[in-house]
């Protein structure tokens, strides 16, 4: 559906914003953009919107390059940051714009705004102005108006950035069931990880004008490719290290910096010598850990304990990093620990990810 | 606090202090600006100063009474003594803002005349003395006008022969004087022409003719700079601000005298003035026969006494001799007509009416 | 206490010491108000002394002209009696005499008989010579016939009109101001007719004011609206020097500015200059730019632009950029996008702005008087030459009290068509 091909992006003709972008989307696909502020995602989808050109590169849509067509012509509905709903018209009028534009009869728009205002539950809104509306309805109606003219294709700029907690995460729902219901293609930008994850088929990490990974959520959490992924998505403890060797199991040996020795799952490694970072997530790090065959083992002190209800958060000098963290379940079996005390800790080797390490 | 009230209650003092200061000692003149104000600072305020003691506060205004009526009604006077034009001064008379003058304490002239005598007919009102002639007449650019100067009146309004931009006063007065003198009136009669109805028709017909070439013009320093500029060919003006371009700046302006209305300057007393008494000694010294005869020296304006006639000698810069600038000198009244401020008080009103309505048609 | 007595009425809520919640948080903010009234005291002061008071005096003085009582006291009470056919009684001619010849000793400010004159003058015009004239003779007349001996004085004694206007103007409240400042008059049958079309000038002046000042509005409105887009959108470093640039003149006198297009536009000026040594025109066609019509427009445009385009600049400046993109992302081209989405949000400006400029440039005069030429008479000029030259206070502040009324009717009529909340000043 969509296909970006070698683009390129430039502002100020010196820095590359975006730099040798490739993409495809599909249709009905959900896929997110997620990056940090001014990694090139927002950019990326101006330029497919229509609003920014392409320094270099085509971008495709249903087969046709559209760098040259301008955004009225483009058909893409979209949603943004602030909603951007006119403030002079009423939620109707928000709603009737694009169908006016398309020259549909009164009627028809009449009747095609019912039934959207219907999807998004408000139906009896369509006589306000969007200030007199929560920013959740405001939200709302900005989504059923990138819809209301039936785009193949739909943008969604951080449209949730602006809502609480609470009400993001609800938002995130139903904009996953109207995708879904209506099997439109949505490309969405955000820089919240949760909402990636959450709604997304795939998510394209952005980091510094490159996708750094393509995947799905569970790929992503699961399996990122370099040290950026692994930081950005979810929480997770960083050891540093030198390759010893790259076993045929995909399992390296790596020296840690305080001298101990552990295997990991060889990713995205050098030759022997080389920096590693090695990635483990919390949630797979055990307190004296059963034995089996690739498990790994180290010291811990217990630095600081968080009483979290479901679990307690514990934080860990491991291998002279003080910031490691493991998430001990808060079930029958759980060790008591107290702070200052010493004891294992391990994890599967294949848990662990040897990793680029960026600060090298 | 304290501190505040005491700082505050000094300055008052101070205040109180300086003004029962300039109560001793100083009164405030008020004239038009520029260097008409300054041939009285010279003529008239440097020597009584010199002789009394009493300080003289310059401070300019743009003429009318409307400020001096704003003044005494309000009962804060702050202007002890105005110079006004003769319109302004019967006005302001008749309105009872100015004190009333009793003409017999006025000092003799040097030839020992009375002042009644002495005075120039119509120069002494009931409550103002004048103290210099000045006139409206027209002049025009000598380098610009071509080898057939204009002479006449009629002249002025002559556009075939003299094609070109004319500079009038935006106003009736004397704009409808000139127009019936230009259409074969003689200066003498204007004011008995204007009496009757149909005069102020035929004023209005021939400034028609020169309507559409006419750039008008309001406050005096404007049609010297009219002329400088060849925005016009010709314009008219008062007297003396021809002259000092003339005299001080060197253009090359020639004053047709022909047809010109001359009219007076008076000094007059605000009713309440605060130094009544000074400003009436000001008065009677700035209008002796030699203070007024040495203003001459620094503007082309003449002298409302006879007896200061003769003593009118050189300009400032001792080259130009001002008699014959003088718009009292015998050449220059040949064709002229003093402005009959009775004729205007009565119908001054309707003529402006009737002056904008045409000039906006 | 009872719940009844606590509370009169049924169900209003009290504190628990039985006061009724209303009055007791009035209580409580009793103070806060006191002390916000005295933060704006001085403000209050300022508008009541330099505002109302001077409007208020205006509106009075435009009906009130008690000169008739004041100068002749007697007469004015007897003269009513007349029925306005022939003459006054003799009687009437007698208080008349008495009051001038009493008058003529008056020197108070309002009672004079100059003062009498300058009033009849201004309802029949040239009557002024025959009352200063009489009330030197006056009082020669001792014993009667009064009305003899006082047509013998000057016969224009004998001219009804002039009686019937006295008794007119024997009230101290007139509508006469209102009609002169309408261009209109009582004819001698004591009827309201229109003024000689000769004289008629107040109000095809003021129609011209509203026109060219409705005129110079648009012309600012075309010019200021780019410019303050530009301002709105353009990088913060450019924007401020535009800025400077448009409020460069605020920092100049009017004056200077004025001179300054004078000596730009003259015939021998910098503009025509130019187009002759280039050759667009030839000498002898040097356009005239100044001292007419064009001359005011160029301008008051010039002097009153900054007011257009301040308060457009801040209403655009509020308009994020991405309702634009909104609207052309729903399908609409850009033009489309600019006249259904930015530009309905821009109106608060434009009224704002048409409104400043609107109510200053009926109000302008020293510039129009300065560059306008014959054209240049506006009808503040008028208001200004009864003021300051002619001292008629009352014709100026009838004038003055019309043009008033005319802005009060814009703002209202703005109020129905944008309502005043949304006015943005900036």
């Amino acid at each position: 559906m969509v296909r970006f091909q070698n683009v390129q992006k430039s502002y100020d003709g010196e820095t590359l914003v975006v730099k040798d972008l490739n993409l495809d989307i599909a249709t009905g696909e959900f896929v997110t953009m997620l990056g940090p502020s001014g990694s090139g995602k927002t950019t990326t989808l101006m330029m497919l919107a229509g609003f920014e050109p392409a320094t270099h590169g085509e971008i495709y849509l249903n087969g046709n390059p559209i760098n040259n067509v301008p955004p009225h012509k483009r058909g893409i509905g979209m949603v943004f940051q602030n909603y951007a709903l006119f403030p002079h018209m009423s939620v109707a009028e928000n709603l009737a714009f694009p169908l006016a534009v398309r020259g549909q009869s009164k009627a028809e728009q009449e009747e095609r705004v019912k039934r959207v205002l219907e999807m998004v539950e408000l139906p009896e809104f369509g006589g306000r102005r969007p200030a007199q509306l929560s920013g959740g309805q405001q939200q709302r109606v900005a989504v059923a108006r990138a819809l209301v003219f039936e785009p193949d294709l739909v943008l969604m700029d951080e449209p949730l950035g602006a809502l609480d907690k609470q009400l993001r995460e609800q938002m995130q729902y139903e904009i996953k069931h109207i995708h879904e219901s209506l099997g439109v293609t949505v490309v969405y930008v955000t820089h919240d990880q949760s909402e990636a994850l959450t709604m997304s088929d795939r998510v394209a990490v952005f980091e510094d004008g490159i996708i750094q990974q393509l995947s799905s959520p569970e790929e992503l959490y699961e399996r990122p490719e370099n040290s950026f992924v692994a930081q950005f998505i979810g929480e997770n403890n960083k050891l540093r290290g030198t390759v010893q060797e790259v076993g045929r199991d995909k399992l390296a040996t790596v020296k840690l910096d305080s001298g101990d020795m552990v295997k990991a799952l060889a990713v995205g490694i050098g030759a022997k010598g080389e920096r590693t970072l090695l990635s483990v997530r919390p949630e797979r790090v055990a307190i004296e850990p059963k034995k089996t065959k690739n498990t790994v083992t180290l010291t811990g002190k217990v630095e600081e304990l968080i009483y979290l209800g479901d679990h307690i958060r514990t934080r860990m000098s491991v291998a002279g990093h003080t910031d490691f963290i493991v998430k001990v379940p808060n079930n029958a079996e759980h060790h008591e620990l107290s702070e200052g005390q010493t004891t294992t800790v391990g994890w599967e080797a294949e848990d662990c990810r040897a990793l680029d390490d960026m600060a090298a | 606090m304290k501190k505040f009230l005491t700082t505050s209650l000094s300055i008052l003092a101070l205040g109180a202090v300086s003004t029962a200061a300039s109560a001793e000692g100083s009164i405030t003149a008020v004239s038009w600006g520029g260097a008409y104000t300054k041939s009285q600072v010279k003529a008239y305020h440097e020597p009584f100063t010199a002789k009394t003691g009493i300080k003289i506060n310059s401070v300019d205004y743009s003429g009318g009474v409307a400020e001096v009526k704003a003044q005494v009604e309000a009962g804060n006077v702050s202007w002890d003594i105005v110079d006004v034009e003769l319109s302004d001064a019967v006005r302001g008379c008749d309105e009872g803002i100015f004190e009333k003058i009793d003409h017999s304490t006025l000092p003799a002239g040097a030839d020992g005349k009375p002042a009644q005598e002495d005075f120039l007919p119509g120069t002494l009102h009931e409550c103002a003395v004048a103290n210099i002639v000045w006139s409206t007449i027209y002049a025009y650019d000598d380098t610009k006008i071509g080898d057939k100067k204009p002479t006449t009146m009629a002249d002025f309004f002559d556009t075939k022969t003299w094609a070109g931009k004319r500079g009038l006063r935006k106003g009736p007065k004397p704009n409808l004087e000139f127009a019936l003198i230009a259409d074969g009136i003689a200066a003498k009669d204007v004011y008995a022409e204007l009496a009757k109805p149909e005069a102020i028709d035929r004023a209005f017909a021939k400034l028609a003719t020169i309507k559409g070439d006419v750039v008008w013009w309001e406050a005096g320093a404007q049609p010297p700079q009219l002329l400088a500029d060849g925005e016009v060919l010709m314009t008219t003006a008062y007297n003396g601000r021809i002259f000092n371009a003339v005299a001080a700046e060197s253009k090359p302006f020639v004053i047709v005298w022909d047809g010109q209305v001359w009219d007076i300057d008076l000094w007059a007393i605000p009713k309440g003035a605060p130094n009544k008494d000074k400003a009436m000694e000001f008065l009677k010294f700035s209008t002796e026969t030699e203070q007024l005869a040495n203003q001459a020296k620094y503007i082309a304006y003449g002298p409302a006494r006879l007896s200061s006639a003769p003593l009118v000698g050189k300009y400032e810069d001792g080259k130009i001799d001002m008699g014959p600038q003088m718009p009292t000198a015998p050449n220059n009244l040949t064709n002229a007509v003093q402005n009959d401020f009775e004729w205007w008080a009565d119908n001054q009103d309707a003529l402006n009416e009737r002056f904008n309505a045409w000039l906006a048609q | 206490m009872t719940d009844v007595t606590a509370s009169g009425v049924p169900g209003a809520i009290t504190t628990s010491d039985g006061v009724p919640l209303k009055v007791s948080l009035a209580r409580a903010t009793r103070r806060q108000r006191m002390q916000a009234l005295l933060l704006v005291m001085p403000l209050l002061l300022f508008l009541l002394v330099a505002f109302v008071l001077p409007i208020g005096e205006m509106l009075f003085r435009s009906i009130y002209s008690p000169i008739g009582p004041n100068v002749l006291p007697n007469f004015s009470k007897v003269i009513h009696e007349w029925d306005g056919e022939d003459l006054p009684p003799e009687a009437v001619f007698e208080v008349f005499v008495k009051d001038m010849t009493k008058a003529k000793e008056s020197n108070e400010i309002g009672k004079t008989i100059g003062n009498l004159a300058t009033r009849v003058n201004y309802e029949i015009p040239g009557s002024r010579g025959l009352f200063t004239k009489s009330a030197r003779k006056v009082k020669n007349i001792t014993e009667g016939p009064y009305k003899e001996a006082l047509i013998a004085l000057d016969k224009r004694w004998e001219n009804q009109h002039i009686w019937r206007t006295l008794q007119r103007i024997s009230s101290n409240y007139t509508a006469s101001f209102y009609l002169a400042a309408t261009d209109r008059k009582y004819n001698e049958d004591n009827e309201i007719v229109r003024a000689d079309p000769l004289y008629q000038i107040y109000l095809p002046i003021l129609g011209k004011t509203l026109w060219l000042s409705a005129l110079i509005t648009f012309i600012c409105l075309l010019i200021a609206y780019p410019v303050s887009y530009l301002l709105a959108t353009l990088p913060l470093r450019t924007s401020n020097l535009l800025m400077i640039m448009v409020l460069l003149p605020f920092w100049t006198s009017l004056l200077v500015r004025t001179t300054a297009w004078i000596a730009m536009l003259q015939t021998e000026g910098i503009v025509n200059n130019i187009l002759v040594f280039t050759r667009v025109i030839s000498e002898e066609s040097r356009i005239q730019m100044i001292y007419n019509q064009t001359g005011t427009i160029v301008a008051m445009v010039h002097i009153l632009l900054p007011f257009m385009i301040l308060p457009l600049y801040s209403v655009m400046k509020t308009i994020p950029p991405y309702y634009m993109r909104a609207a052309r992302s729903l399908g609409a081209t850009g033009t489309y996008s600019f006249i259904k989405v930015y530009f309905p949000q821009t109106i608060p400006g434009i009224a704002a702005g048409t409104l400043l400029v609107f109510i200053l440039a009926i109000g302008y005069y020293i510039t129009p008087a300065l560059v306008g030429g014959s054209d240049g008479l506006l009808i503040s000029n008028l208001i200004a030459d009864h003021i300051k030259k002619t001292l008629n206070w009352s014709l100026g502040s009838a004038l003055g009290a019309i043009l008033l009324a005319i802005v009060l009717i814009f703002y209202w009529i703005y109020n129905k068509l944008v309502g005043v909340d949304n006015l943005k000043f900036g």
